[in-house]
């Protein structure tokens, strides 16, 4: 078995995405994921990348978009605020079909919000954030374990369909220490094939441009109809999930990140008090495990979405479950921590049929 | 047969989108006659920006990358910085560099960034058609200032390489014009000292460029003097010409 060691949530991506071939990091200091760069500072010249700490948000993921077009794996991340400032960056490397990888480290919002961790941002995450139309690959760790091994995943997903990435965390799980075993094989850079996009040396090649326009009438509506082509796939191929506890459930808590921990926790009591209940728990949030849930809906009649914001990722489960059963929310807005007793009253009531459905029409 | 003059390597054989007596011609010309005589053409990579050179990546026959507005020197710092034996220049207009893309370029200046940067000044937003730029002059028309522009209303234009000549990390600076004969011969040099200074490690460098745009100037396009005469009288007296920062000779750490 490999070696188990403590680390902290934040310094374990920064490690993971190391591990996973990353050379290149731009940011901006923000809590609560301050770590990242100060880690990425030394680090990354241990192993001959370069880091950079850049003016603004704004600059960090141009930087970064300039880098990518290199070809070079390379990362930002950044807080809630900060994320919205990268938007428009991002809008770009989507457009112009660079694999970078961005760390979201959720704090409370909107507005400079608060400090501590909340999941407010999974709209922005899984709808685009940034202007147009496009996706990003979006994956939600809900341990330190996951942060230090979910880099590895994004950029193979992201050279193979030339999409950016995004590990979705929060201030919880960036700032808690947990073991900690890095899975996947240290990738070697230098075996690593360049990109035939990467911008570089064009002697004896025809010149490369790395752009997100184009002015023709009906152009960019070709780029978007071929990315929608790999969209597509990553739909059919990489959504991931884990479940538990669902052969006998009544009601299915549909959970991602740290609310997934406490839904875990809400799971066992319900269950002590004799409620047959289940944990369903995205870990790609786009693309959302939205064929899985139907599936689970031609069973299960009851799911209830548990998160750390005001109600957000509900509406995927409500756009996979399609009217097949009922969908309920246990939800707390701005960084306010979910408790399991709390999570737990409501799978009571809802086992009562005391609890309202979430947009219920009446 | 002696061939005395052609057009670039590092210049494509495309038709260029620009007005007539539009500077940005003579500077992308002048730009890749600079990679041809310093063989570079092969090893370096531009970044587009947005306004009236965004379609530059389809010009110059090297790599190229488009970004966001204004952010060409945090682009140029990613790739140089990735990939340190290429040549990166960025090219900008002074709406995207001295507006909204003023801190991207202050601060790769300050990070003495080893990129090349050609500055046009127009005093104009061009691509979208003549609103005022932060370096259009006092009593200088557009179509968002339509009396001319007013220190009380909007502030005075920014003399970008005045300012940025104060940056320690920056190494060469200059202003030039491409409105004059001499003024192209002396723009060129200065393009190829820039490039020369990247090529040489020394750091950041940038040339602006004084550059006519009778379009939303609003002078006769069937007459380039009138908007020659613009630069000359108008912009020369607000925008001086000349070297204003010049470590090259030094040994900067």
């Amino acid at each position: 078995m490999a070696e188990k060691k403590l680390w902290k949530g934040n310094e374990a991506l920064a490690e993971g995405a190391i591990r996973a071939g990353c050379r290149f990091f731009a940011g901006y200091p923000i809590t609560p994921q301050n770590e990242v760069p100060e880690y990425m500072s030394w680090r990354l010249p241990q192993v001959g990348g370069a880091f950079l700490q850049s003016e603004s948000e704004v600059a960090a993921i141009n930087t970064v978009y300039g880098a990518a077009a290199t070809g070079v794996r390379c990362m930002t991340s950044s807080s809630s605020p900060g994320i919205s400032l990268k938007q428009e960056g991002i809008s770009y490397a989507a457009g112009a079909d660079l694999p970078i990888l961005i760390g979201n480290v959720m704090r409370g919002g909107p507005g400079l919000g608060n400090i501590a961790g909340g999941q407010g941002d999974y709209w922005q995450a899984t709808r685009g954030g940034g202007h147009g139309d496009y996706r990003c690959f979006v994956m939600a760790p809900n341990c330190v374990n996951e942060m230090a091994n979910f880099p590895h995943k994004c950029y193979e997903v992201s050279f193979k369909y030339r999409i950016p990435s995004m590990v979705l965390a929060d201030g919880i799980i960036g700032q808690m220490m947990e073991p900690v075993e890095f899975k996947n094989p240290e990738v070697d850079v230098k075996t690593l094939k360049e990109p035939e996009w990467a911008l570089g040396k064009c002697e004896g090649r025809n010149k490369r441009i790395v752009k997100s326009y184009d002015l023709k009438e009906g152009g960019v509506e070709i780029m978007i109809n071929e990315r929608v082509k790999r969209y597509d796939r990553i739909e059919a191929d990489e959504v991931m999930y884990e479940e538990k506890q669902l052969e006998d459930a009544d009601i299915v808590m549909v959970a991602y990140g740290t609310s997934s921990r406490i839904a875990a926790a809400a799971m066992k009591i319900a269950r002590e008090k004799g409620l047959k209940v289940g944990l369903f728990r995205p870990i790609t949030l786009w693309p959302f495990p939205r064929v899985r849930l139907a599936e689970l809906a031609k069973r299960v009649k009851k799911f209830v979405a548990v998160e750390m914001s005001l109600g957000q990722m509900v509406q995927d489960v409500q756009l996979a479950i399609n009217g097949r059963a009922d969908v309920y929310l246990h939800a707390k807005p701005g960084a306010s921590i979910i408790t399991a007793e709390e999570v737990a009253k409501t799978l009571e009531s809802i086992s009562k049929k005391e609890a309202k459905e979430y947009a219920a029409v009446k | 047969m002696q061939l005395l003059n052609k057009r670039p390597e590092s210049l494509l054989d495309v038709k260029m989108h620009y007005c007539p007596g539009c500077g940005h011609g003579i500077i992308h010309r002048l730009v890749a006659e600079v990679m041809d005589e310093l063989g570079i053409r092969g090893r370096t990579i531009g970044v587009a920006p947005v306004g009236c050179a965004v379609f530059a990546d389809t010009y110059f026959n090297c790599d190229m990358i488009q970004g966001p507005h204004g952010r060409g020197p945090a682009e140029a710092t990613g790739i140089k910085r990735a990939k340190p034996d290429t040549i990166v220049f960025s090219y900008q207009g002074d709406g995207d560099l001295a507006s909204i893309g003023m801190g991207e370029i202050v601060h790769a200046a300050i990070r003495g960034e080893n990129i090349t940067v050609i500055f046009v000044n127009n005093a104009i937003y061009g691509m979208t058609g003549g609103q005022m730029a932060p370096t259009t002059l006092i009593g200088q028309k557009a179509t968002t200032c339509v009396d001319g522009r007013t220190a009380k209303q909007a502030g005075y234009p920014i003399r970008m390489s005045e300012m940025l000549a104060t940056i320690d990390g920056a190494t060469y600076i200059e202003r030039t014009t491409v409105h004059t004969n001499p003024g192209v011969i002396k723009t060129k040099a200065a393009i190829k000292k820039a490039f020369q200074t990247q090529i040489d490690g020394k750091g950041f460098s940038l040339v602006e460029i004084l550059s006519m745009c009778p379009t939303n100037w609003g002078t006769r396009l069937d007459n380039p003097s009138e908007a020659t005469k613009f630069v000359q009288e108008g912009m020369l007296p607000v925008f001086p010409l000349g070297v204003y920062k010049d470590a090259c000779a030094a040994d900067k750490k």
